[in-house]
């Protein structure tokens, strides 16, 4: 059937803010999906809050609106535009939940909308699991024997029949939250009681456990004429236990037979036709029992998934930019498969590698958080590696990971005796680090049967480990590496520093090993991800390395730039940096063959749309380096890209340069200036810039005697991190010793490091109080500037920059203010030799304006400053790199003719960007919310951008956007430190003002009741509840009977203060406010809020406002 | 293009295999399975799963199987998935062969398998490069050797010799290989599963030119008493059985080179008994109508073809392995020119949509259909097992519209309304 023509017009909902659980994958099927829908000449209507997308560029959709995804702003935008369809299955949950509210409130029946892709009866069937199960079961396939129990008490009766250990898993969140394993009563009060709160329907399911079990997972599609495939198969290494974005998995499934694999494809089909999917993707899982082959589906998520766009990147299949096609009528045998251009899409991708996703976690950001994995997912990246063997992707996979002690090692001597049993009990506990351990348990001489019974990871698995630990010991003890010794080891996944290690060669015993190598012709070759294992030719040169015979790269004529992407998403670095490099190759196609090396399978970068060349690579110098080899041998490389994928790439320029590849932009020599504080001190200097006070050590004594100079508090941090990693405030001297010492272990534990030292210099700053910290994105071409955007930030100094939430254009500098700040900024571009983008971080304290760091690569703020401003920084960022001058980008309007960042007028719209936080998601071993006081170093783990005509507003629309909004009514509770309690008192008289109840502790309601406002004093956690049961403020909170929480700590062990109520109040998701700042802002919020709806506007609109105000002012 | 490996020095270690392409190419890897020397046609095979089934799928006997997944021996070996009672492929290459078999129902290894049937294989090439090489070449004759084979007098042979041993080994056109692989004796598949025990709701004779247990399985579990008998039998043999429908299943060889099965077909086709052919089956019924049938260039094995039912409309995945396929007008009804139309009309039932390769056939005046792929999968997917019903409905409606073996007038398969 071709396509409808009934439809002219739809509304796509993308995912929001990054969260775990949902993060660019979304923006990744998005992009494929507006970009489809747009080649149909429909109009496209899009709506995300996430300025950091690729898809919210105006290009890809006719109406773009960074609005909140809310129901009250989308009917507003359904009011507006009129779409004839709403498409809600590929941005994740959020888009789901958005649709299904949309419906509930009448809101598409009353404008006539169709829900396109999936039906609101589908989806419930899908992810009610009471209705699933019946599904399930009508498909001949079984599910865990389970109950559905609203309260507390009827989990306690169900335990009776179920048994522990028992899995809870409530209905309708995402990414498992709130799900967990109770393995006994405790267990269970306290899960169960998170699971009703986070399940919007109040309900949660607890079911018998098949921990242990192995796990699968299958992606399908279906289209109008009920044809149906199976895209991919999913192997979970990690047993059922650990949710599947936790653990390591493999593409296809390698432990089925024929037979078995068959009865799952099959249960799959008939229940995906059982439960309505209309058209489009559906994930489903199952556990497969190791000894009985019993098969339980877990359950299905009727959209696209995370798991969807791994199964794209693994097989070539773009299931995304299908499901839209579909959606708007196509059947499967009318669409072609993109790769081989003359067979259609209605087929099973059939793979001749093996593809391996590992998680990334950031448990170090979250020190006090339970690092076991469970079923509810806390990893915030995940790295994806294909080889021609099992051994070769796994590793490779993880050393994408890009972190110490992520890989294999055979350092010292194997564990024995006790400590091997130790290891045995272990790995017993899915943890971060299990596969290392397990490989670990291997080397030291457990039988498979042993490790087997503490993993229960599938023995073929195990096998391999232990081939590799075979392989590495062949590597430690020939005589010499031979060919056939290195081709081995390469062929089982082990690198070039690996393979020096276990030679002892020392710390330039890589190179050693890469000569060795060369010189013996030991190279990698490319092959090709086309979706029919050779069966028909290829088409798109979508590649990855393997040592194997035949490399399958085709020469060219144009000259190509790599483009370095920035690997797994983490904290600090994520769908900001795979941004700017989507931009640079976008803005080099025309001239260039551009070439991205990426490993991270959930990024726009990675689909082999994007560039012209696609290497699905880990980005370390070894892998880097033979892409650019192989390239090198295609044809011309006019240069390589390191500075828009974040850290990663980085910090990989100089060793780069050293080994004669072209860097293009900022040499490797001027992002070292920034980054050593001897020479960018003096670059300051010499601009007379004024920086805090600041030194750099490189042992104890050395910090000890540079703080006493520098005065307490200071700022301390190792250098060469992103996302303020290890960054912390430090208020005295014992402090410092503690934190000095955590460094040397973790340099220690380091396998990229010598023990002993510090892996990195370590940076000391005055840490400057009540500072205004002001951010700016600028372009520099060695002559000329182009200031990006100026952003305010809303909290003070000394709270990351990611963390904190801020305002472009600056509401509160003077335009001296921000001629000093240009001027400074240009300073220091052009003492550094900037070419290409350069981030800078100021204080302004008592009218001095101080230079706090400066990054000469794109910042994480790249994509809110262009989007704010309609200026694609990261665009003209690749042409500078490539050599053309900003007066040309202005000439050829990739930049204004006029004015930059700095100079927006009064009538430009303000946009705010809000961070999003993932505290709930990690817990203590208590169970308890881990602390959410912000600090120094990065948390959160996306962003949202609230775009309106003045900052209330705008900041309202943040709030709203990040985690629901601004209260408009009830209570208040107040509790601020000292020094702050001036600074509450009006806006808090305020809040009394617009209705609000205000409940303070003692302290605070004193100075409250003073100033002539009401607040009834409540009583402190400290004092636990009062004789006749009076609740304390945690139990209010608990209760749902708090709006919004104030609560200010300050200095030395105060932040420690007042945990529980930040934490109670994170749990039971109200909002919390811990700064003055954001108390001033979410008081202004309040009143816009009020003030009535939030009006919307498209980005194209805003940017055919500033056009025809820029025109006025010309005339 | 050349993708011969370099020659080493390992050419005399034991553990050293060589694979010799007709065309000069040769590539090092190392033994798998039993040593010795073997020679067939080689083709690929793209199944991620179902090496058991392949190895033991009668099609491919004197075939050389490269196995594009590179892991291959996962599973091991169990008692229940086999095709058939032995390993039929004459030669097998894998990347990376599995060094420990996981799995519930596993009762041995691969290579133990293997080496006890004698089957020479090789492992540890580049299987993607020789797939391209097949892709853009086409199947070709190979020869795989290993252990002392590789060597004479103690010294490793020379190349060009063993190529000439692989360029005077038969070539697959024009091989007449059904009855190497068909049963001595007929035997019976009695219904099965909820049929089990009951009468049978029909009989069919199944003609073995290298069945795969699955097809009578696929019957017997619909309720049918099958008859499996061999691929010698005559029509009179196949009469006396008094079959409500007769089956050619699949089988190994060139379906030109069957003259004696096309014979056969006829003498069922002129006695309105209802047909239904698989892969050669298909072939045969081709012929029998009189449509060519034509080498591809590398054919299909795999387990995720697209096939269109053009009755339908629906596009199913299948399970294929066929180097051959039958020539007949693809869009609209033809007549079946044997004997100036003797058989009626005919239409292309459906279609690879991957190549646009004719994929079933069906007689628009005879109760006779047949596919090229294998609905009874095993290995593959189970999307096409609704032909096995068609089947029954064809001998239903045979039943019931007839009555007299003389099809006076045309039968049309019930389910095929014609579009």
């Amino acid at each position: 059937m071709p396509r409808r023509t009934d439809i002219s017009s739809v509304l796509v909902i993308g995912s929001g803010p990054i969260v775990i659980g949902q993060a660019c994958e979304f923006d990744y099927s998005g992009t494929q999906a507006c970009r489809v829908l747009k080649e149909e000449g429909l109009r496209v209507i899009l709506v995300n809050s996430n300025p950091a997308t690729i898809m919210t560029d105006p290009e890809f959709a006719d109406a773009t609106y960074v609005e909140p995804i809310t129901t009250e702003v989308l009917t507003t935008i359904i009011a507006k535009e009129r779409p004839d369809a709403l498409l809600a299955t590929l941005g994740g949950q959020t888009a789901l939940n958005a649709a299904i509210a949309l419906d509930e409130a009448g809101v598409l029946a009353q404008y006539d909308v169709e829900l396109i892709g999936a039906n609101i009866a589908a989806i419930e069937k899908g992810e009610d699991r009471q209705q699933f199960k019946e599904v399930v079961e009508k498909c001949g396939g079984e599910s865990a024997r389970s109950e559905i129990i609203h309260t507390i008490d009827e989990a306690i009766a169900a335990a009776d029949s179920l048994g522990y250990p028992m899995v809870v898993r409530p209905s309708f969140t995402m990414g498992g939250l709130g799900s967990g394993i109770a393995y006994d009563e405790q267990d269970l009060r306290r899960i169960v009681g998170q699971g009703l709160h986070y399940s919007p329907t109040t309900e949660v399911l607890l079911e018998e456990s098949i921990l242990g079990w192995k796990e699968y997972e299958l992606e399908l599609m279906r289209d109008t004429a009920d044809n149906v495939v199976v895209v991919c198969s999913i192997e979970n290494v990690d047993p059922v236990g650990v949710h599947t974005g936790d653990s390591v998995t493999v593409a296809p499934a390698l432990t089925l037979t024929d037979r078995e694999f068959q009865k799952l494809r099959d249960i799959g089909i008939a229940v995906i036709r059982e439960v309505g999917v209309d058209t489009g993707g559906c994930n489903i899982q199952y556990a497969v029992h190791p000894d009985t082959g019993r098969i339980i589906v877990i359950e299905m998520n009727p959209r696209v998934s995370r798991s969807s766009a791994l199964a794209s990147k693994a097989t070539g299949f773009p299931i995304a930019k299908i499901a839209a096609k579909l959606a708007v009528g196509y059947t499967l045998d009318e669409i072609p498969n993109d790769i081989t251009q003359v067979t259609p899409a209605s087929f099973e991708p059939t793979l001749d590698y093996v593809v391996v996703k590992v998680p990334r976690f950031a448990f170090e950001k979250f020190p006090a958080a339970d690092p076991t994995l469970s079923t509810t997912m806390k990893s915030v990246g995940e790295a994806m590696a294909m080889g021609r063997n099992f051994t070769e992707a796994l590793g490779k996979a993880m050393r994408s990971i890009d972190k110490a002690g992520s890989v294999f090692h055979w350092d010292g001597e194997p564990v024995s005796g006790e400590a091997l049993d130790e290891l045995l009990v272990e790995i017993a506990r899915p943890t971060e680090g299990r596969l290392v351990a397990t490989q670990q348990a291997l080397r030291a001489g457990a039988s498979l049967e042993q490790v087997f019974e503490a993993t229960k990871i599938d023995p073929w698995f195990l096998d391999q480990i232990q081939l590799v630990n075979e392989v590495a010991e062949s590597v430690a003890s020939a005589d010499a590496l031979t060919r056939d010794v290195l081709l081995e080891a390469k062929r089982h996944g082990l690198s070039d520093p690996q393979i020096a290690k276990l030679r002892g060669m020392g710390a330039a015993g890589e190179s050693t090993v890469r000569e060795v190598r060369y010189a013996l012709d030991v190279r990698p070759v490319y092959k090709t991800v086309d979706t029919c294992a050779a069966e028909f030719a290829a088409k798109t040169p979508y590649h990855y390395s393997s040592y194997d015979l035949e490399s399958e790269v085709a020469p060219r004529e144009r000259p190509a730039v790599l483009i370095l992407g920035s690997g797994p998403n983490r904290i600090g670095q994520g769908i900001e940096f795979d941004y700017s490099c989507v931009h640079a190759t976008l803005a080099l196609k025309d001239e260039y063959e551009t070439v991205m090396v990426n490993c991270n399978p959930e990024t726009v970068s990675t689909d082999y749309d994007t560039s012209d060349r696609l290497y699905f690579e880990p980005l370390t110098f070894e892998d880097v380096l033979e892409v650019y080899q192989a390239e090198l041998a295609a044809g011309p490389v006019a240069g390589i890209i390191v500075q828009l994928g974040g850290q990663t790439p980085l910090s990989l320029a100089q060793r780069l340069a050293d080994a004669g590849l072209p860097i293009l932009g900022t040499s490797p020599e001027a992002i070292d200036a920034a980054e050593d504080r001897g020479v960018f001190g003096r670059v300051l200097a010499e601009a007379g810039l004024p920086a805090p006070a600041f030194g750099t050590a490189t042992s104890l004594a050395e910090a000890q005697e540079i703080a006493e100079g520098i005065g307490y508090p200071v700022l301390v941090r190792p250098s060469y991190v992103l996302g303020g990693r290890g960054m912390e405030i430090v208020y005295s001297a014992e402090q410092l010793t503690g934190y000095v010492e955590r460094a040397l272990h973790a340099a220690a534990t380091d396998d990229r490091t010598t023990t002993g030292s510090l892996p990195a210099p370590l940076l000391i700053d005055r840490f400057l109080d009540d500072a205004m910290e002001i951010d700016v994105d600028a372009l520099y071409d060695g002559t000329e500037m182009y200031l990006g955007g100026v952003m305010e930030h809303i909290e003070e100094a000394g709270i990351h920059s990611g963390d904190s939430a801020c305002v472009l254009p600056p509401v509160s500098l003077s335009e001296a203010e921000i001629e000093r700040i240009r001027r400074s900024t240009e300073a220091i571009a052009k003492g550094v030799g900037v070419r290409g983008l350069l981030n800078v971080q100021y204080a302004l304290v008592s009218d001095v304006l101080y230079v706090l760091e400066a990054n000469p690569r794109a910042s994480r703020t790249v994509p809110f400053v262009s989007k704010a401003t309609g200026v694609s920084l990261a665009k003209a960022a690749a042409r500078v790199m490539v050599g053309e001058t900003i007066a040309d980008l202005r000439a050829s309007g990739v930049l204004p003719a006029e004015g930059d960042g700095g100079t927006l007028d009064l009538d430009a719209p303000i946009a705010v960007k809000e961070a999003v936080l993932p505290f709930k998601r990690f817990r203590t071993t208590d169970g308890i919310v881990v602390d959410t006081v912000l600090g120094p170093e990065m948390r959160s783990t996306g962003e949202v951008m609230g775009f309106d005509r003045d900052f209330p507003r705008a900041f309202a629309k943040s709030q709203a956007a990040a985690f629901g909004g601004l209260p408009t009514k009830g209570s208040v509770f107040v509790s601020v430190a000292d020094r702050d309690k001036r600074s509450i008192v009006f806006p808090i008289k305020r809040l009394t003002e617009l209705g609000f109840e205000i409940l303070a502790t003692q302290g605070t309601a004193g100075v409250l009741r003073r100033n002539g406002i009401p607040a009834t004093i409540v009583r402190k956690f400290s004092s636990g509840r009062g004789a006749d049961g009076e609740p304390t403020i945690v139990d209010l909170i608990t209760e749902g009977k708090v709006d919004m929480v104030i609560n200010t700590p300050s200095g030395q062990g105060a932040r420690a203060d007042g945990y529980e109520i930040r934490a109670a109040t994170t749990a039971a998701d109200k909002p919390i406010v811990t700064t003055t700042q954001q108390l001033a802002a979410a008081v202004q919020g309040i009143e816009a809020v009020l003030a009535g709806p939030f009006d919307v506007w498209s980005l194209q609109e805003h940017m055919a406002a500033t056009a025809e105000r820029h025109a006025a002012a010309d005339a | 293009m050349s993708i011969s490996t370099p020659s080493t020095d390992a050419q005399a270690d034991d553990r050293t295999a060589v694979l010799v392409l007709e065309d000069g190419t040769t590539l090092t890897g190392l033994a798998y399975g039993a040593r010795g020397t073997t020679f067939g046609e080689i083709v690929f095979n793209t199944g991620m799963t179902g090496y058991q089934e392949t190895l033991t799928d009668p099609s491919y006997h004197r075939q050389i199987v490269v196995m594009t997944a590179p892991h291959i021996g996962n599973t091991g070996v169990n008692d229940e998935d086999a095709e058939s009672t032995r390993i039929w492929v004459s030669g097998y290459v894998v990347r990376d062969p599995a060094r420990r078999a996981s799995n519930w129902r596993a009762t041995r290894s691969l290579d133990e398998d293997l080496a006890a049937q004698g089957v020479v294989g090789i492992s540890s090439i580049d299987t993607r490069a020789l797939t391209r090489h097949l892709r853009e070449l086409g199947t070709m004759r190979a020869g795989i050797f290993s252990g002392e084979d590789l060597r004479r007098g103690g010294h490793p042979r020379p190349t060009e010799e063993l190529v000439e041993l692989v360029r005077s080994a038969p070539a697959m056109t024009g091989a007449d290989l059904a009855r190497e692989v068909s049963t001595p004796e007929a035997y019976v598949v009695e219904p099965s599963g909820e049929h089990a025990g009951q009468e049978p709701v029909a009989t069919v004779v199944a003609v073995d030119l290298g069945i795969k247990a699955m097809t009578p399985q696929r019957l017997a579990e619909r309720g049918v008493r099958v008859h499996v008998v061999p691929s010698t039998t005559t029509i009179d043999q196949i009469v006396a059985l008094a079959p409500d429908g007769v089956f050619f299943s699949n089988g190994p060889g060139d379906p030109g080179a069957a003259t004696t099965e096309v014979e056969l077909l006829r003498a069922v086709l002129d006695r309105g008994i209802p047909y239904f052919g698989i892969c050669f089956g298909n072939q045969i019924l081709g012929r029998a109508l009189g449509y060519g049938t034509y080498k591809l260039g590398y054919g299909h094995r795999g387990i995720n073809q697209p096939v269109l039912d053009r009755t339908t409309g629906k596009v199913e995945v299948t399970a294929h392995n066929h180097g051959f396929a039958v020539d007949a007008p693809r869009d609209g009804e033809s007549v079946a020119p044997h004997d100036g139309g003797r058989y009626g009309r005919v239409v292309v039932s459906h279609i690879g949509l991957n190549d646009q390769v004719v994929e079933g056939l069906a007689c628009l005046d005879r109760p006779a259909f047949s596919v090229q792929y294998h609905p009874e999968a095993a290995a593959g997917p189970h999307d096409a097992a609704y032909l096995f019903d068609r089947f029954l409905d064809l001998m239903r409606d045979s039943a019931g519209a007839s009555g007299s073996a003389t099809n006076a007038a045309p039968v049309t398969p019930s389910s095929e309304s014609e579009i």
